[in-house]
C-alpha cells in the first residue's frame, strides 16, 4: 500500500522539474465538464490527458469548464498552442484524445476530422 | 449516469461554481442495512429559497447556456428508482445534498471510478479543500486535501506526476476497504 510519506520524496523530484520549467508560454487544453460532458465520458477524457502527460512528459496547462452549450458533441476539447487559434474537438473517444496530443500539442498538426470549432486567436 | 461517482462530480461542480472553500464528500455503505448512502456538503454561496424549492424540476436552472438543468434531477431519479430517497438543504453559509440508495437494488449503479472523480475535481483551478470520507461497514477511509497539501508543502496538487500517485492512492485504499472489489 502507498503511504502519505512517500508523497514527499516524490515531492522533491517534481520540484526541480517544475523549476526547470518555469516562465514558459505553455500549450492549454481545456475540457467540458459540465453534466452533458461527464455523462458522454468527459472524465475519462481527462483522465487520459493526464495520463498522456505524464508518459510522454509534457508540460501543459489543463483546464475544465462547464456546459458551453454544444451538449450534442461532448466530450468537447479545446486545445491552444501559444499564438495560435483555439481549435474546439468533439465527439471525442480516449483514443482520439491520444491522436490528438500526439499530433496537436507535440507535432503542431491539428487533427481536421475531428474538429467542431475554430476560434480565431 | 453510468456510476454513481459521475453522479457525485457533477454535484460537487455546483460547489465549486459556489465559491466553496470547503467540500465534503461522504459515502456510506452498510450492506447489513443493505444502504449507499451519498453526503456532498458545501459551504459555498447557497441556493435561494426560490429556486430550491424546484431544483429538482429540469425546466429550473441558473445557467444561462440553456433552459434546462439536469444534474440534480438525475441524481434524484437515480436515488428514487432504488428505492431510495433525496434530500437537498441549503441557506447562504452552503448546501448539503443527500442521496440514499438501496445497496443491492438492481437498478443501483455501481459507485464506479472514486479515485477519478476526486482526481477530477482537484484539477479544478479553484483552491478549494476536498474531504472524502468512504465508510464501508465497519471500516473506513478518508482522503483530506488539507493532509496532502501540508504532505506536499506549496508544491502544487495540479501536477501530473503528483495526480497519478495520488489516484492510486485512493484506489489502493477504496479497494482494500472494499474487499479487493474497487468498483
Amino acid at each position: 500500500m502507498k503511504s502519505l510519506e512517500e508523497l514527499r520524496d516524490l515531492r522533491k523530484k517534481v520540484e526541480k522539474d517544475i523549476e526547470m520549467r518555469k516562465g514558459l508560454n505553455k500549450p492549454k487544453i481545456i475540457i467540458g465538464m459540465g453534466t452533458c460532458g461527464i455523462a458522454a465520458g468527459a472524465r475519462n477524457i481527462l483522465k487520459t490527458v493526464m495520463e498522456e502527460i505524464d508518459k510522454r512528459d509534457l508540460d501543459l496547462e489543463v483546464t475544465q469548464t462547464g456546459c458551453i452549450g454544444m451538449c450534442e458533441k461532448e466530450p468537447l476539447m479545446d486545445v491552444q498552442l501559444p499564438g495560435q487559434d483555439r481549435i474546439t474537438y468533439g465527439n471525442l473517444s480516449t483514443d482520439d484524445v491520444k491522436k490528438i496530443i500526439v499530433n496537436h500539442i507535440i507535432n503542431g498538426k491539428v487533427v481536421d476530422d475531428l474538429v467542431i470549432a475554430r476560434l480565431e486567436e | 449516469m453510468k456510476e454513481l461517482a459521475l453522479h457525485i462530480l457533477d454535484i460537487a461542480e455546483n460547489s465549486i461554481k459556489a465559491d466553496a472553500d470547503n467540500l465534503y464528500i461522504k459515502v456510506l455503505e452498510d450492506t447489513n442495512k443493505n444502504i449507499l448512502s451519498i453526503k456532498i456538503k458545501d459551504d459555498g454561496n447557497g441556493i435561494k429559497k426560490d429556486i430550491l424549492e424546484n431544483i429538482t424540476d429540469p425546466f429550473v436552472t441558473t445557467r444561462k447556456t440553456r433552459p434546462v438543468g439536469l444534474g440534480l434531477s438525475l441524481f434524484k431519479v437515480a436515488a428514487e428508482r432504488c428505492n431510495g430517497f433525496f434530500e437537498i438543504s441549503s441557506n447562504n453559509k452552503g448546501t448539503t445534498i443527500e442521496a440514499i440508495f438501496e445497496h443491492d437494488h438492481i437498478d443501483r449503479a455501481p459507485l464506479g471510478d472514486m479515485s477519478q472523480t476526486i482526481i477530477s475535481l482537484l484539477l479544478w483551478e479553484n483552491d478549494f479543500e476536498v474531504k472524502y470520507k468512504h465508510i464501508f461497514n465497519n471500516d473506513v477511509f478518508i482522503f483530506d486535501t488539507k493532509e496532502i497539501k501540508d504532505e506536499l508543502s506549496g508544491t502544487k496538487i495540479h501536477n501530473s506526476t503528483i495526480i497519478n500517485w495520488l489516484k492510486e492512492y485512493i484506489d489502493e485504499n477504496i479497494s482494500n476497504l472494499r474487499g479487493g472489489e474497487y468498483n
